[in-house]
């Protein structure tokens, strides 16, 4: 699983931590998205594609 | 010649949490339609899912009412006009594009993460557990938005922001007629006027003794230089009134709606697990959809639309609670479900200017309903349906008041 992420386009929902909390963080400082984990098993595929369906600023992308 | 219908969103007296029937009406007809607003203009209404979140996240859509925004109401029309001729923004950065938008929007994100909102729960706990105390003590029927619904978001954004929640009275009463579509123009301006100086002079304070505290921060961007003054006050307007009123209303036809609704009740209050709980906050929020009438949009450019072409210079108009009814994402979606964890729900918004405080709110929703009906498990109505004064008027809808008893 691939998973990229565009930091300039997160504006800190924070729905991709909700749905994913180990493969996704926020900044301290501003709630910007950071991946903690660029290849989770096969097993989170599902909750790491929600996460990218629920960005609203469509800052993450997944190829599987 | 085929007439355009009139943008209406009164809700049905029978059917008071289901989007209203004209909205209703025009999803059948498709998914993207016009509709003629009220001084003979008209706009595109997207009713349907997909088209909502494609206008939203689309970037050559703009939210600068200067660009020609659809204008919902008389009141509403003039208040543009007047925030137009004095050069502002009047709510911040709600109604500003990127990259301003995002300039302002990022001083404040921090405080909303999910990790800071997950440390506020305990507070928030303790804030709902005193106010259930004091409800219980006092007489029946009570009125759940004065006892709890309300109180309890307000000291939550108030402790947040380090606004004194001394102070709420004030600004619960300006926060209403900011967000009632119908006050006289004359008397929104005023309210959003008085909520500015407050918070200026809220600035002031913090300026000379600093704490710790959302205000302070913006304060301290201030003396950097990185923001103005007046900014700084806006944005705390923003979020003082944005921070309680949906939350309260939120609460409000939440309890409503599961008192309706036995079984479901039954489910959330007998159940201890989290992710059970935080579904049926997803559902309520769904379900009620209190971001209320659509959000309004105008096209920069052409754009193609679910295969329809909206020119540059037309008015858009989302509207969330078709969007969250829509069957193709929610089956059989007239149906309270608290099961059904339906994460793809517009309540919040989609987009850039999707609402900043969601983690919040969800953190909210998840301590107020749990501990209203497991401290208060003989909870019940205390009148009527009809009986209820609903807010049809406001960008937010809820209820004035809601008797119950126990």
């Amino acid at each position: 699983m691939k998973i990229i992420i565009d930091q300039d386009k997160c504006v800190a929902s924070g729905q991709c931590v909700m749905a994913a909390d180990d493969v996704f963080d926020q900044r301290d400082e501003d709630g910007v998205v950071v991946l903690l984990n660029d290849d989770p098993s096969p097993g989170r595929l599902a909750d790491v594609r929600q996460a990218s369906l629920v960005c609203p600023a469509l800052a993450i992308t997944v190829e599987a | 010649m085929t007439t355009i219908p009139e943008y209406d969103i009164a809700r049905s007296a029978r059917c008071p949490l289901d989007p209203a029937p004209a909205m209703r009406a025009r999803q059948e007809e498709g998914p993207l339609t016009r509709v003629r607003l009220w001084d003979g203009g008209t706009a595109w209404l997207v009713t349907g899912h997909a088209e909502h979140r494609a206008v939203l996240g689309h970037p050559e859509v703009s939210v600068e009412p200067a660009r020609g925004l659809p204008r919902l109401s008389p009141a509403e029309a003039a208040g543009m006009d007047s925030m137009a001729k004095e050069g502002s923004s009047g709510l911040g950065f709600i109604m500003m594009d990127d990259p301003e938008h995002a300039r302002l929007r990022r001083m404040v994100t921090s405080a909303f993460t999910v990790k800071r909102v997950e440390a506020m729960r305990p507070a928030t706990q303790e804030i709902a557990d005193e106010l259930i105390d004091r409800l219980l003590a006092g007489p029946k029927p009570a009125d759940l938005v004065e006892a709890f619904a309300l109180p309890l978001p307000s000291l939550v954004i108030s402790n947040l922001l380090g606004v004194p929640y001394d102070d709420h009275e004030f600004f619960q009463a300006n926060s209403r007629t900011i967000i009632n579509r119908n006050s006289a123009p004359a008397e929104r301006g005023q309210a959003q006027r008085r909520l500015a100086e407050y918070l200026d002079g809220l600035i002031g304070e913090k300026l000379a003794k600093p704490g710790d505290d959302l205000l302070s921060g913006l304060v301290e961007r201030v003396k950097a230089g990185e923001l103005s003054r007046q900014e700084a006050a806006r944005m705390g307007v923003l979020m003082l009134f944005a921070g309680h009123e949906t939350t309260a209303n939120m609460i409000t036809l939440g309890t409503l709606a599961l008192l309706r609704d036995p079984a479901q009740l039954a489910l959330l209050r007998e159940s201890d697990d989290p992710k059970l709980i935080a579904s049926a906050v997803e559902e309520l929020l769904r379900y009620l959809t209190i971001t209320h009438g659509g959000l309004r949009r105008v096209a920069l450019a052409d754009i193609e639309i679910a295969g329809q072409v909206i020119r540059a210079g037309e008015g858009i108009i989302t509207v969330n609670e078709t969007a969250n009814r829509d069957p193709s994402v929610f089956p059989d979606p007239d149906r309270l479900d608290l099961r059904r964890n339906p994460r793809l729900h517009v309540t919040f918004g989609y987009g850039v200017h999707q609402c900043l405080g969601q983690p919040l709110a969800r953190m909210e929703l998840q301590v107020a309903y749990p501990a209203l009906l497991r401290r208060i498990p003989t909870l019940a109505l205390a009148t009527e349906l009809e009986q209820i004064p609903f807010k049809h008027d406001g960008f937010v809808y809820g209820a004035y008041e809601l008797p119950v008893t126990w």
